[in-house]
């Protein structure tokens, strides 16, 4: 959390709490015509009681709390064991549970990286993607341009990315649906045997869980 | 006819690899949607569509969650959770407050 947002709550707490409210504008003397309608839609939805100020506080650092570490986790795992690893290609969101990654009621598909195959997630329509393990999709992500292009000329962008595939591996499109949502498990990094599952979940980034890159050894 | 969302195969530019760290009051739409959706006040289909509906020149001009906005807020006036009319006023509200705030910043 940023100590603006900090800020943010000590401003808070200083207020007398007769009446909830919102929380201020951002402090860098702008105030947007959308920001304005946050902050009014925000305070008439605390003040009839739909939530409360701190549930909305608790629900920011939840969602700060969600970062490619997490999707790194259940990739280093599936490297490692590969009775893990058939059980996540089976059923990810139960995989995921199964170590203790909290992903909410959606369906998780795991899509494997091979030496024949390699996966690339998109979301044609708008902006779905496995955040609950990736944290907040990336500007890119949401783009016109990733948007159109990743199933037409999917090469193409990969190498956008500095990712070249090689024509005799096959590229698979996944178009994500709000209640699909897809992570690729890429291929384990060659030189990295007897690694701790650790410094394994390091090397799968997030552009790697997406399909943009591959995991690399650093 | 495709609807606009559905860009999916059309032609467009370069990826433009870019990434911005979500400022506070983006954090605090994605929250709205998450609070109300696990309260039963919001269906992501729901969201998508009020996107869609905002048409093809605010789709293209609007930022991310600016859309979210519109949408999560065109959403609770449908299902009647909020009205247009105290939405108006409490915006004038905010906007006071707002610029009453900047005008003590500047005379301190």
């Amino acid at each position: 959390m940023s100590s603006h947002e900090h800020q943010d709550h000590e401003h808070h707490d200083h207020h007398d709490h007769d009446h909830p409210h919102a929380p201020p504008p951002d402090a860098d003397g702008t105030l947007t015509y959308y920001q304005a309608l946050e902050l009014a839609v925000t305070s008439l939805l605390i003040e009839k009681s739909v939530f409360s100020a701190d549930e909305m506080r608790r629900q920011i650092e939840a969602m700060d709390a969600r970062h490619a570490g997490l999707g790194g986790r259940l990739v280093a795992r599936a490297w490692v064991d590969q009775d893990f690893k058939a059980r996540a290609l089976a059923d990810g969101s139960a995989a995921a549970r199964e170590i203790g990654l909290e992903i909410g009621p959606l369906k998780l598909i795991v899509v494997e990286n091979t030496p024949e195959v390699h996966n690339l997630v998109v979301c044609t329509l708008c902006s779905c993607y496995p955040r609950m393990l990736l944290g907040l999709p990336p500007d890119w992500y949401k783009s016109r341009a990733y948007r159109s292009r990743a199933v037409r000329e999917p090469r193409a962008v990969l190498r956008e990315f500095g990712t070249e595939i090689p024509d005799d591996i096959e590229v698979r499109v996944h178009d994500s649906t709000a209640d699909m949502r897809y992570l690729v498990l890429p291929r384990r990094p060659a030189g990295t045997d007897g690694w701790a599952e650790e410094r394994l979940a390091a090397l799968a980034t997030r552009d790697s869980m997406v399909g943009v890159a591959l995991a690399q050894p650093t | 006819m495709r609807s606009h969302h559905d860009m999916g195969g059309l032609e467009a530019g370069p990826v433009e690899p870019t990434e911005h760290d979500y400022a506070p009051w983006e954090k605090r739409v994605d929250a709205l949607m998450m609070l109300l959706s696990a309260r039963g006040h919001l269906k992501v289909d729901e969201l998508r569509r009020n996107v869609e509906a905002l048409g093809p020149d605010a789709y293209d001009t609007m930022s991310y969650y600016e859309r979210w906005i519109s949408s999560i807020t065109a959403t609770l006036i449908q299902r009647g959770v909020l009205t247009s009319d105290e939405i108006g006023r409490r915006m004038s509200k905010v906007e006071a407050e707002h610029a009453s705030e900047i005008a003590g910043r500047r005379a301190s």
